[in-house]
């Protein structure tokens, strides 16, 4: 058993057991599902619904009902995309980076930041699928030998490069997530009285016993997916960011953006978390596991990325006037100046401002403001995208050809309607999966619950 | 060939341990400890050995980052000089930077899903599988020992109660299997 300084906060408040952590995760499972959770449902339900009726009336059609033009062939589709990937990026630095940093905290959150990052990673891969408009051959990125010959699929092409860090991430994630699931499946199986609950979580189970051996391998794997995961992490959406940094296209020519779109990613995917878990908890009782400490944690981390984006906004900006290229100022100059200056100034206030205030401690622990802040996140980085998208190629070298992008009622019914679909995705998720990794908030119950810790014989033995 | 296994329950992962240590020194094998998470220290008590599942991963990656490897020098390389930009890839060492973000993915692809695999069928937890856990309590609160007589020669039902009786079990549970 692992000690910790008394100093620390305890990590479980309250006079906490472990059928007590049984209790409180099994209990929205197996109870039923209040009314606010229909009522959401529901709504998320309906706004999926609307999008999935978008993206066949566009696959029916074609993507010229989104609003793309000649000069802008990349929009809300890719904006959307990276948004996505870049929330997705959470779920698995919590597992990953932070188990081998042994971050205890860490073991309240991780659950439901990976299906968050899982769910989230669905709705990034639908775009660049819709986008190629004809969906039924999307095969085609496989290394699969042309029909008409010897002709293979680019591999050296980022686009392609895009394709197998995305499928790699998101079946990876997929099981490191479901390899921590099966015991805490098993649990909710012993514990099923109705016969239909037992039949569905035995099979979710795999049978797992929890026999000593099988725990010691347990253990090695998720160190190791972990070990894998952690470089898997930062190698996305750095493979995102050359989708935009090799190519000759001011404003996205530029070597900053793998780190740069990693630190974004992570500040997004951390927001993103935020904005679920603060209203998770509440629902379903967990401010215990999931407390102020946890939330100023997050914060700090939103606060550290924040300000590496921060600094490579500023790093771009001076870097396009030092270089000297002509192209490459007027593209940050018209960010900042031009038609889409509201853009750029959205992105500025949300994302390099509002990360500042967690400085301060009293901010960093309101959870109220935490909502507010993780909502504006969103928002900047989402503006981040199209920013960086729509403002570095409505301008190109030939005035004539300059334009504006106007989102169709198609573009923002696709978007709006993978936020429903996640949300869809998000609450099965809450109502039917142990939300909190039981079997590892067990292992600190002892050395960082409260009860524990301020026990008069806790520092005696050891 | 019917046995006779003793399960002894406890409420704490410590006490358990500690258990444990005085039986193995008594002389007795435990065959089994069924418990709700990993209970830390017990692998060596019980002559349970380090798990090779790290090795797999390692080989599994080789084995990818191999099959990445040859994968593209032949697409590229060889079946089809694809021209690009006036570039055409005469040789894998000159054109090795492109590869090395595709080459990175499909070994880590390779080690995770492999080791996933393996993981999978060493513990045999496979979708349909049945539960073998003796007390359904043990993937809640409740840690449990099982003694095997078949595995205990020297010992008798007797001398192992006796060993067990203040160990500050919980639950003491015996079971005849065929």
């Amino acid at each position: 058993m692992q000690k910790e300084a008394a100093i620390r906060e305890p990590l479980i408040l309250g006079n906490k057991t472990y059928h007590d952590v049984t209790e409180d995760v099994c209990r929205p499972i197996e109870g039923k599902a209040p009314k606010m959770w229909y009522i959401l449902f529901s709504i998320a339900l309906i706004i999926g619904l609307y999008g999935v009726g978008s993206i066949l009336y566009l696959l029916g059609t074609g993507i010229g009902v989104w609003g793309l033009n000649k000069t802008i062939g990349w929009a809300w589709d890719i904006t959307n995309f990276v948004w996505w990937v870049g929330i997705g990026h959470a779920g698995t630095l919590i597992s990953a980076v932070l188990l081998l940093f042994r971050q205890k905290w860490r073991m309240a959150i991780n659950r439901s930041a990976e299906a968050m990052t899982i769910f989230a990673v669905f709705m990034a891969g639908t775009f660049p699928l819709i986008h190629m408009g004809r969906l039924w051959v999307g095969y085609w990125v496989l290394p699969i030998p042309n029909h008409f010959g010897s002709l293979w699929v680019n591999f050296n092409s980022p686009l392609l490069w895009d394709v197998f860090a995305i499928s790699t991430y998101l079946s990876v994630s997929l099981v490191f997530w479901y390899i921590g699931l099966i015991p805490d499946f098993a649990t909710i199986r012993d514990r099923a009285k109705k016969p239909v609950a037992k039949r569905m979580y035995s099979i979710l189970s795999f049978g797992w016993s929890g026999r000593a051996k099988h725990w010691n391998r347990f253990e090695l794997v998720s160190l190791v997916l972990a070990g894998l995961a952690t470089p898997l992490v930062f190698s996305v959406h750095s493979i995102v960011s050359f989708d935009f940094a090799t190519s000759v296209i001011p404003g996205w020519h530029t070597t900053i953006f793998p780190p740069y779109f990693v630190a974004g990613a992570v500040f997004s995917g951390f927001a993103m978390v935020q904005t679920l878990l603060l209203v998770m908890r509440k629902a379903m009782n967990l401010e215990a596991y999931i407390h102020t400490k946890h939330v100023e944690y997050m914060n700090i981390v939103i606060m550290v990325t924040g300000s590496i984006v921060g600094t490579a906004y500023i790093t771009e900006l001076f870097i396009s006037w030092y270089s000297g290229v002509e192209y490459e100022a007027y593209a940050f100059l018209n960010r900042a100046t031009g038609p889409y200056w509201w853009a750029y100034w959205s992105m500025m206030t949300c994302n390099v401002i509002s990360p500042q205030l967690m400085w301060i401690r009293k901010l960093r622990r309101s959870l109220l403001f935490t909502f507010f802040i993780s909502i504006v996140v969103n928002i900047g980085m989402w503006f981040e995208r199209y920013v960086i998208i729509v403002t570095s190629i409505h301008r190109d070298y030939i005035p004539a050809a300059w334009s504006m992008h106007y989102p169709s009622h198609i573009d923002i019914a696709v978007y709006v309607g993978t936020i429903g679909l996640f949300f869809v995705f998000f609450l099965l998720f809450a109502r039917y999966f142990p939300v909190l990794a039981l079997n590892e908030v067990k292992t600190i119950l002892k050395g960082s619950g409260q009860s524990y810790k301020e026990s008069p014989d806790y520092h005696k033995h050891h | 060939m019917s046995d006779k296994v003793i399960y002894a329950m406890y409420g704490d992962d410590e006490v358990l341990k500690s258990s444990a240590k005085k039986l193995v020194s008594g002389g007795v094998k435990i065959s089994e400890v069924y418990s709700p998470f990993p209970i830390h220290g017990i692998d060596p008590i019980i002559g349970v050995k380090g798990t090779r599942l790290g090795i797999m991963a390692f080989l599994y990656g080789l084995t990818g980052l191999t099959l990445a490897t040859i994968g593209m020098y032949y697409f590229m390389v060889v079946e089809w000089k694809m021209n690009i930009g006036g570039k055409p890839n005469f040789s894998y060492v000159e054109n090795v930077l492109a590869f090395i973000p595709i080459s990175f993915e499909f070994t880590v692809l390779c080690a995770a899903h492999g080791m996933a695999i393996t993981y999978l069928l060493l513990n045999r937890t496979l979708p349909g599988m049945p539960a073998q856990n003796p007390d359904p309590r043990t993937t809640d609160d409740k840690f449990v020992m099982e003694i095997r007589l078949s595995e205990n020669h020297g010992l008798s039902e007797e001398k192992v109660d006796e060993l067990l009786k203040d160990t500050g079990f919980v639950e003491l549970d015996k079971k005849i299997i065929e």
